[in-house]
């Protein structure tokens, strides 16, 4: 056999005996747990559709489960995805794609194993669903980019080390022209994160000023006024990575309201059981909606169902939250507590009724909001006239605000 | 419980390309109201090609009993294209409910190979001899409304029955004096009445059948015809989640159509957002009819523990999405939506039908209530 070659693609057999030599030289039991993850980062095993030297090994996307069940099964710790998800879910992919060799390198290690934290600093006051029209503005200095701008809606502003973030670099192009994408370090000078109290008195997201920010030329992703076209990476990836993971039956929030029901037969009413009936379908069809769309990932036939399960579950998650206030009936009168808290992450099961019914508000606005959604669905999906866009060639500089 | 496949295997595509393939050239919408107003049970020719000569008629019947030996999986793609084309045919009552009806009597039995070999074949063409509406998924059979009399004859009466206008065989649940039992009947017979009804869906005609001292074989006894009818009303049912799917797909897929095309207002209405958002929220459901659908078919498919949940499931979401289907399509082609000429009045009464066909989707939360513990209040 001939040196030339090609490789052979990494198979599930050979996956399975590098986690067994991975997991041979450092036992998950006497080893420590960031020790652990950069070893298995090192071995290719932390996305292993991910090139080579980059946590990967280039094998089929679908092949990871192999990994993760077999380490799972040996009690390996694990890298906390839902902590990290934003670098995981976004910034990864976006730096994969368009990222230099010297941005991955240093990047995406301590963004895998969650030595480094991300934010996604994307969002602006006068710029949600219209995202483009953002107005944080980054102007050259030198080798330097001089940012200055504010942010909102940012989830773990106040715990990253980095965050993505896109800025308008050229005022007299058309809105979606002059944006050009960045990685920032949120530990430089002129980044300021306050915390923003919501709905449910908890303070989960972040607004970020931006004030005379130096980024120096080389954390730039992209090409400059092309960071429309990397952010749409980057949101594509924000969607999937919504609608992706697999659920046992009655495994989202409609097992909560699944248990009061068998529980406290005194709560029930007859309109109370139509509508559970109902709910507990919709929650089975959009799960395995769900599976599907993992199955059509698995075997690379993605499929734009990815949207369909954040508006499913936006939709759902809010009918159910409020049918369980009104089931539980005197006791949906009562709050579980109102300080400001600054949790890590969205813990649906974690709190109460009440609290599940105001968070899962932000579930159809929150990473598009559903309107914006079944634009996209509609013109994207079913090839529907877009929308008639009258800002779409004026220069930035030159639309009403 | 292992892990059900909801896609659609390399097969099932290519079964799927041969079926549209034979209903885009013979069955046309324009020929599916011809064919329903011309008075004739159903559209032989086509019956002929799609369940004889292309062999549907027996994908659910083994090889040893002269079929294709496939699965729910193979026939449940049929149902989907059927239901796209709201083709005029038997399949759904023959090679569905009879043939899954047949499957659960003793197949050793030489009445009853004969019989599963002559549905197979797709030349005889049978159906089950129950009200369409009958529930799928209750703890009983339906009641026999029909009495085996000691010399071997039937006497009584069956309302509601979907294709028996159209039926050489029909299959009677009766009762004797040893009790329940399933029977076939020859609808030749000049003792079998079949009276058609004028019935709300034009393409799968439905008649009162009346036996008066029927000449009948009995195909199965109380210990297995009860079992034998649940499983193809279950059968039935779980299949046509998939009807259902196709008959929404296309009334989403020829509103999206229209509303590109139709201008007012000096542009498509298909670009304005309140429409949009409508048919959006269409295909969030056809998503999830799919995968609903999908799983009930492999459960059928592979004798799973899940099936009655996954019927239920599937026959719940996927009877409301045609429905709302359909309706949306009639509201969106505005006026010519309700004319005669347009064919979507085909899809509107073939979703309401189905919506009642063997058990509302209400019937089928209520199975569910009792299968996933969720009771309803006591008192």
């Amino acid at each position: 056999m001939s040196a030339t070659r090609h490789r052979p693609a990494v198979d599930a057999d050979e996956l399975r005996r590098r986690v067994r030599d991975l997991l041979d030289a450092h036992p998950p039991a006497t080893t420590d747990r960031l020790d652990f993850l950069r070893a298995r980062f090192d071995a290719g095993l932390a996305w292993v559709h991910y090139p080579a030297g980059l946590g990967g090994l280039d094998a089929p996307r679908a092949l990871q489960a192999v990994v993760d069940a077999e380490l799972e099964a040996a009690g390996a710790p694990d890298n906390d995805p839902r902590r990290i998800g934003i670098g995981l879910g976004m910034a990864a992919p976006t730096i994969l794609g368009f990222g230099t060799d010297e941005q991955r390198q240093r990047l995406l290690r301590p963004l895998w194993t969650g030595e480094e934290v991300w934010c996604q600093l994307f969002s602006e006051p006068g710029a949600g669903s219209d995202l483009a029209a953002l107005a944080t503005r980054a102007v050259r200095d030198g080798d330097d980019w001089v940012v200055d701008g504010q942010k909102v809606w940012t989830s773990s502003a106040h715990l990253a080390r980095w965050a993505i973030l896109i800025a308008r670099t050229d005022p007299d192009q058309p809105k979606h022209r002059g944006i050009s994408y960045f990685v920032c370090d949120m530990t430089d000078p002129g980044v300021e994160v306050r915390p923003l109290r919501q709905i449910t008195g908890e303070a989960e997201f972040n607004e970020v000023f931006l004030t005379g920010v130096r980024i120096p030329d080389s954390r730039r992703l992209g090409e400059i006024g092309d960071g429309w076209r990397v952010a749409q990476t980057t949101l594509m990836n924000e969607r999937v990575a919504i609608g992706g993971g697999r659920v046992p039956r009655e495994g989202g929030m409609i097992g909560l309201v699944a248990d009061t029901w068998r529980e406290r037969p005194e709560l029930r009413t007859h309109d109370l059981h139509q509508r559970l009936l109902r709910l507990w379908v919709e929650s089975e069809a959009a799960r395995l909606a769900g599976e599907r769309l993992r199955q059509q990932l698995a075997v690379g036939q993605p499929g734009p169902e990815g949207s369909a399960m954040k508006l499913a579950f936006a939709r759902l998650n809010q009918q159910i939250s409020a049918l369980e206030v009104e089931l539980l009936g005197e006791e949906g009168l009562r709050y579980d507590d109102w300080t400001l808290r600054r949790p890590e992450l969205v813990d649906f099961t974690g709190r109460e009724a009440g609290y599940r019914y105001l968070r899962a508000k932000g579930n159809s606005i929150e990473g598009g909001t559903s309107e914006v959604l079944l634009n996209i669905i509609a013109e994207r999906v079913l090839g529907l006239p877009p929308e008639p866009r009258t800002d779409k060639d004026l220069p930035w500089k030159d639309l009403p605000r | 419980m292992s892990t059900p496949d909801l896609l659609y295997s390399e097969a099932e595509d290519d079964l799927r390309a041969a079926v549209r393939s034979l209903l885009t050239d013979h069955c046309p919408p324009a020929a599916v109201l011809a064919e329903a107003e011309s008075g004739r049970a159903y559209d032989a020719a086509l019956w002929r090609a799609l369940g004889a000569e292309m062999g549907t008629a027996g994908l659910l019947v083994p090889d040893k009993l002269g079929g294709q030996g496939a699965t729910a999986r193979e026939a449940a793609v049929v149902m989907e294209e059927l239901g796209r084309a709201v083709a005029p045919v038997p399949y759904l009552t023959s090679a569905v409910l009879a043939v899954a009806a047949l499957l659960g009597c003793d197949t050793g039995q030489p009445a009853v190979a004969r019989l599963l070999g002559a549905l197979a074949e797709g030349r005889t063409v049978g159906a089950l001899a129950v009200p369409l509406s009958t529930a799928a998924g209750a703890a009983a059979p339906p009641a026999a409304t029909v009495r085996a009399d000691g010399d071997g004859t039937l006497s009584g009466q069956v309302s509601g029955v979907a294709d028996a206008p159209g039926a050489d065989v029909l299959l009677v649940p009766a009762a004797g004096t040893d009790g329940y039992g399933l029977y076939a009947v020859e609808t030749a017979e000049t003792s079998v009445t079949v009276e058609p009804l004028t019935s709300l869906d034009l393409t799968r005609p439905l008649a009162t059948v009346t036996l008066t001292g029927a000449p009948a074989r009995r195909l199965a006894g109380p210990d297995r015809a009860g079992a034998a009818i649940g499983r193809a009303l279950l059968t039935g049912a779980g299949l046509l989640a998939s009807e259902q799917l196709g008959v929404a797909e296309w009334c989403l897929t020829e509103t999206v159509r229209h509303t590109k095309e139709r201008h007012q207002f000096g542009r498509p209405i298909g670009s304005f957002q309140a429409l949009k958002h409508r048919m959006a929220a269409l295909w969030l459901e056809l998503v999830s009819a799919r995968a609903t659908a999908r799983y009930a078919a492999d459960a059928l498919a592979t004798d799973s523990p899940d099936t009655p949940v996954a019927v239920a499931v599937a026959q719940a979401h996927c009877a409301e999405v045609a429905v709302h289907a359909a309706e949306e399509c009639v509201q969106l082609h505005g006026g010519i939506g309700m004319t005669w000429e347009h064919p979507a009045h085909l899809y509107l009464k073939r979703a309401k039908s189905d919506q009642i066909a063997l058990g509302t989707p209400g019937r089928h939360r209520e199975t569910l209530a009792g299968l996933v513990d969720l009771a309803a209040p006591t008192g």
